[in-house]
């Protein structure tokens, strides 16, 4: 195992800003999703349920190929884009943003409707009463209430997002600074026979994985008691 | 003062609400009906917590619904009582009592932390987490929250349902208190008649998911056939002013002229205000005034009315000297043997051990 080169600081720059990214995206756009799958009484619930969790068993490379061909030039969105004089989101940075965003969708969707569901409706409604908008309901009893859920969400969603390969592959491929993250490196290495750098950077995720899971799983328990 | 409602609201395939009934708006208004009549939808609509397409809700010159338009509830100022659970987990006991006054513009302001506080004797508890307090403590936290928004109507969903008999002795008081102190009108889902006997001023009766009746109290209560009675029988209540306890233990209730003496369990120098409700069939009627009898009770009044009861009992409506209606269930062979008619002038003896305010 040696020290870590440019190459590979280059990529761990990329994994974390794509993480980083991700969860933030995911912590906003999860939050109504998560409260209407918790309180909504509509029939489309079982749909919407379904499609939040088909990249819990779609292979990678489904999810990876339909990105590719909406997102690349001659897709839906991708083709919109080129004619509006932009670029096509294959091969960027933004693309498998998108992408980790979509693929990560019920790692945080999840723990917040369940946390949402603990809730329950009752005091949201007490706030309602009491003067409080929807902003401020959410800001004041919603979030303080769910922080543990947060923090779930939050942490599985970079933890998974650390852990994506196939999909970032099939979009991104492997451009360094841009699409090549960790992942997607120690294949690299690995195809290469390069084995000693394959080895120190799946041992960083591997540490970093458990160490991230651990904390939560222990801080959370806390935050559950202190719930009431 | 008015509260219109116009809503049809189907719950459930076999469950429909019903209603298109203007409510006066002064003192407590009881719902009243067995569970799954309509009771806490009723209210959920009022709030505006449940919303239906087609309904109209008016409050005094308010539209707070109305085909397209709807008010939410935070801006209906409606002050919200649950059966429990209510209070905010995650704040303390002053934190959940300003939550709402912090949001009531200065202006509409009318009432305030210090008088609440101390009015609801939860002055003690207010650096106290949510999960140290009992169940009645609790509640007196939530009616206390609900009033420092300066609510223009208090709606309540059965208040006492959760608590023990004691917590619900106590609580009574202050619910009392807040209906003829803060002028504010009060909504309130029961299905105990006890509770509307001491609070209701008026009795909105529900079955089916539909409203039977609205009538005031004492109206509801004179009738012998009331639903209030499934349990007890025609009952009555007397209205006044409980005088300072007396070397024997007992306290003056009401004017001279229509003088009763209540055992008291608190005994109290002061004055004060109070109902009492009394069964029908503790109080006896006597064509001339008892001295020779252990009842100490006995008021002179007039018969109104006589109604037959069951197949051998009758209801006596009969009015106090106060001008307040009392009504005694006796015998119809003892209706006979008095010659008990309208106009009638006897005396109403009531038993001390059915006094308790």
């Amino acid at each position: 195992m040696g020290a870590l080169g440019p190459e590979e600081w280059q990529a761990i720059n990329v994994t974390l800003r794509l993480c980083l990214y991700t969860s933030v995206v995911l912590m906003m756009l999860a939050t109504p999703i998560a409260w209407w799958l918790a309180n909504g009484r509509s029939r489309l619930k079982g749909v919407v349920q379904s499609v939040v969790s088909l990249p819990l068993v779609l292979p990678p490379t489904v999810l990876g190929f339909y990105l590719l061909i909406t997102l690349g030039p001659r897709g839906l969105i991708g083709g919109s884009l080129e004619q509006m004089g932009l670029n096509h989101l294959a091969f960027s940075f933004e693309g498998i943003l998108i992408a980790s965003v979509i693929y990560s969708l019920p790692f945080a969707v999840q723990p917040l409707t369940e946390a949402f569901r603990n809730i329950g409706r009752r005091p949201v409604e007490v706030a309602s009463s009491l003067g409080a908008n929807a902003l401020d309901r959410f800001r004041t009893v919603i979030f303080p209430l769910s922080r543990g859920g947060y923090l779930v969400a939050g942490t599985l969603t970079f933890a998974h997002t650390l852990g994506e390969f196939g999909v970032i592959l099939m979009l991104g491929g492997s451009i360094p600074g841009e699409t090549r993250v960790l992942s997607v490196l120690i294949y690299d290495h690995a195809e290469a026979m390069n084995y000693e750098a394959a080895h120190s950077l799946s041992l960083l995720i591997l540490v970093f994985a458990f160490v991230t899971l651990w904390l939560v799983y222990s801080v959370n328990r806390r935050f559950i008691v202190a719930r009431i | 003062m008015s509260l219109r409602i116009r809503a049809n609201l189907r719950l459930s395939s076999n469950f429909e609400l019903n209603v298109n009934h203007t409510f006066p708006l002064s003192g407590v208004i009881a719902l009243f009906g067995r569970s799954g009549c309509g009771k806490t939808s009723l209210l959920r609509l009022i709030a505006g917590l449940e919303r239906v397409k087609y309904a109209e809700i008016r409050f005094r010159e308010e539209v707070w619904q109305k085909d397209g338009h709807f008010q939410p509830l935070h801006r209906r100022r409606i002050g919200l009582v649950f059966q429990e659970h209510s209070l905010l987990p995650h704040l303390s006991v002053r934190d959940n009592l300003l939550y709402g006054y912090r949001r009531t513009p200065t202006k509409l302001r009318r009432v305030h932390p210090e008088e609440v506080a101390a009015m609801l004797g939860i002055d003690a508890l207010l650096d106290r987490r949510i999960d140290q307090l009992s169940g009645g403590q609790r509640q007196r936290v939530s009616l206390g929250r609900a009033l420092l928004i300066s609510p223009q109507l208090l709606l309540l969903d059965e208040p006492m349902a959760a608590l023990d008999k004691q917590a619900k002795r106590d609580l009574m008081p202050f619910l009392s208190r807040i209906a003829t102190e803060f002028e504010i009108p009060i909504i309130m889902v029961s299905h105990s008649p006890s509770e509307i006997e001491r609070l209701a001023d008026w009795v909105v009766f529900m079955r089916d998911g539909r409203i039977e009746a609205v009538e005031p109290l004492k109206e509801a209560l004179a009738k012998p056939d009331s639903p209030l009675f499934n349990d007890s029988g025609a009952g009555f209540i007397l209205e006044g002013a409980l005088g300072p306890t007396n070397s024997d233990g007992f306290r003056p209730f009401g004017p001279p002229e229509a003088r009763l003496w209540v055992s008291s369990l608190d005994h109290s120098d002061e004055s004060s205000s109070t109902r009492l409700t009394i069964q029908a069939k503790d109080v006896s009627l006597s064509l001339i005034e008892p001295t020779q009898i252990s009842i100490q009770n006995h008021l002179p009044v007039t018969v109104e009315r006589i109604d037959a009861s069951t197949v051998h009992r009758a209801v006596v409506a009969c009015r106090t000297n106060d001008d307040q209606l009392l009504l005694a269930e006796i015998t119809s062979r003892a209706v006979r043997q008095l010659q008990l008619e309208p106009g009638q002038s006897v005396f109403a003896l009531i038993k001390s051990g059915a006094l308790l305010p």
